[in-house]
């Protein structure tokens, strides 16, 4: 049940933002996108949650043409990076909410949907915030709201866009390996996207160094810092050898900005 | 004692007297009195007087009259500008910018205009007038000719609510919806029509204002067939030109009082709903 992603190729106007980029997925893997901004990250995992499509290219998804698959279909669990919660639904609401929209003969009743609702609001660590709205919630309450009404369709796997970056360093860190642990006792194969090397480097099995719509590398970690194959995944990582000191007078800026 | 300044942006008191008198006496000498005026001219011969000739059967034919065209033009307008909202909030296309500007025509052109473009079109000696007599179709001096001139007049008002606010709220919600399983219509109902009822109800609301008040382009459709094909504004012509000043100003009160209940609701919608509303700001 890997995920095959084959020379996806995708323009928007004139804008390349996949220039052909294939890689394999392993069933039940933590897979990091990482790159910088116009990368094509989030282009690919919005292309593998149904909500774009290729020019040109295939992905596979056990012995399905996933991109014939609509996304209603597809149970691709998506978290949005600013989490797209319905703001006029309670959290319990916004949770029950894949469920309660399946066709009538394959809804669970009333009664099962609150069941697993609140099942859910215990995973995400939410007990008794059902009834609340999302404006009443914090930013890291409501990321596990749209972790949790994701987790409700029982996704064939699990997409989050940047699913740490609106929140600060301190909850980042803490809902990070929160995030791992609960991997890790779904086993679900998840994606991310993230613009934070550390971020990638501490939470995915895999990751996949993204520039300008193409694929630069894609491995562990660890064989990552170890030997990057590019000066671009290389500089990335900040593992280049810093750029010779410049004597000057004139202050030394950054050579790069890292969001 | 504490010395006052003064604010670099504060004008002078007596700037500040001269601008708001002028304010006051504009809105006073070009709103407050005629409204003034044409209550008190409807009542001059007492509410009997008044109430008689509300009921007189041609302005109660009129009063339905309108009643029946808004019904069926505020409907169409919300089906209508409810999907251009949607299609130029939700999707990319090619002449969208000229979408957007095109539903904005109405506000430009005349209403006389709007009227007399359905004379060519279908009246008797236009366009399709002979193929409409050989089915006995009548458009022109009848019920769909007011329908249609009251569209194009109504035309831009939901839209022109929805568009700002739908382009606010982005696809976000609906992309989630989608997602998470839920099919087109059941996003639509569930998810993007909570986002913007409010807004649809306030364009509903200017929308249904204008419908009932529009005088230009109804009577080039018209007719002024009295008792059948007088709308209120037409049927206060009418009974004004014959002298009927009680009746004509009773009718006008009637629909002076529409407009007041429609500004309240208005300024009570958007006191409640302050936020939801603040992407419209071109009324």
């Amino acid at each position: 049940m890997s995920l095959v992603v084959d020379s996806l190729v995708k323009r928007f106007g004139n804008f390349p933002a996949l220039k052909g980029v294939s890689l394999t997925i392993p069933q039940g893997a933590f897979v990091a996108l990482l790159g910088p901004s116009g990368s094509g990250k989030t282009t690919l995992l919005r292309i593998l949650g149904g909500l774009e499509y290729p020019d040109d290219g295939s992905v596979r998804f056990a012995d399905l043409n996933w991109l014939a698959v609509p996304a209603r279909e597809r149970r691709a669990g998506f978290v949005f990076q600013h989490y797209a919660l319905f703001k006029h639904l309670t959290v319990a609401q916004n949770i029950g909410f894949g469920l309660s929209v399946r066709p009538r003969r394959e809804r669970p009743s009333r009664g099962e949907i609150l069941r697993r609702v609140e099942d859910l609001l215990a995973l995400v660590q939410l007990d008794g915030l059902g009834k609340r709205y999302p404006s009443q919630l914090s930013g890291g309450q409501r990321q596990r709201v749209a972790l949790a009404r994701a987790l409700a369709i029982e996704p064939r796997m699990l997409l989050l866009d940047e699913p740490f970056g609106a929140l600060d360093a301190k909850v980042r860190k803490e809902l990070r390996g929160w995030l791992r642990a609960l991997h890790e006792r779904l086993g679900l194969t998840s994606v991310f996207v993230t613009h934070d090397q550390e971020e990638a480097f501490a939470l995915a099995d895999l990751v996949a160094v993204m520039n300008g719509g193409r694929l630069e590398q894609y491995d562990t970690p660890e064989v990552l810092k170890r030997s990057p194959q590019s000066a671009f995944v290389a500089d990335f990582l900040g593992l280049a050898p810093p750029p010779r000191a410049v004597e000057s007078a004139q202050p030394v800026l950054p050579l790069r900005m890292r969001a | 004692m504490a010395r006052r300044f003064q604010r670099p942006t504060e004008d002078s008191r007596s700037t500040r007297a001269l601008l708001i008198g002028l304010t006051l006496g504009f809105i006073g000498l070009f709103l407050l009195l005629p409204l003034v005026v044409v209550f008190s001219a409807a009542l001059q011969e007492g509410w009997v007087g008044a109430w008689s000739a509300l009921a007189e059967p041609d302005a109660v034919s009129a009063i339905e009259l309108t009643l029946l065209v808004a019904a069926i033009a505020v409907p169409l307008n919300v089906v209508f500008g409810v999907s251009a909202a949607w299609a130029v909030a939700k999707f990319d296309f090619r002449g969208k910018n000229l979408l957007v500007s095109l539903i904005d025509l109405p506000f430009s052109v005349s209403p006389v205009i709007a009227g007399l473009i359905y004379v060519l079109i279908f009246g008797m000696q236009g366009w399709l007038g002979p193929t409409l007599r050989d089915y006995d179709i009548k458009i022109i001096f009848a019920l769909p000719g007011l329908v249609l001139a009251t569209l194009f007049v109504t035309f831009p008002f939901v839209a022109r609510e929805l568009i700002p606010l739908m382009v606010d709220q982005g696809r976000g919600e609906e992309e989630a919806a989608v997602s998470l399983g839920a099919s087109g219509f059941s996003t639509f109902l569930r998810v993007t029509l909570p986002n913007i009822k409010w807004g649809l109800l306030y364009g509903v609301l200017l929308c249904n204002a204008r419908a009932m008040g529009e005088f230009g382009a109804v009577s080039v459709v018209s007719g002024h067939i009295r008792g059948l094909t007088n709308t209120m504004p037409l049927h206060v012509e009418v009974l004004y030109n014959d002298y009927q000043y009680v009746g004509a100003f009773a009718v006008a009160s009637l629909l002076a009082l529409l407009a007041l209940v429609t500004l309240t609701l208005k300024t009570f919608l958007e006191w409640r709903f302050a936020d939801e509303i603040a992407a419209v700001h071109r009324h």
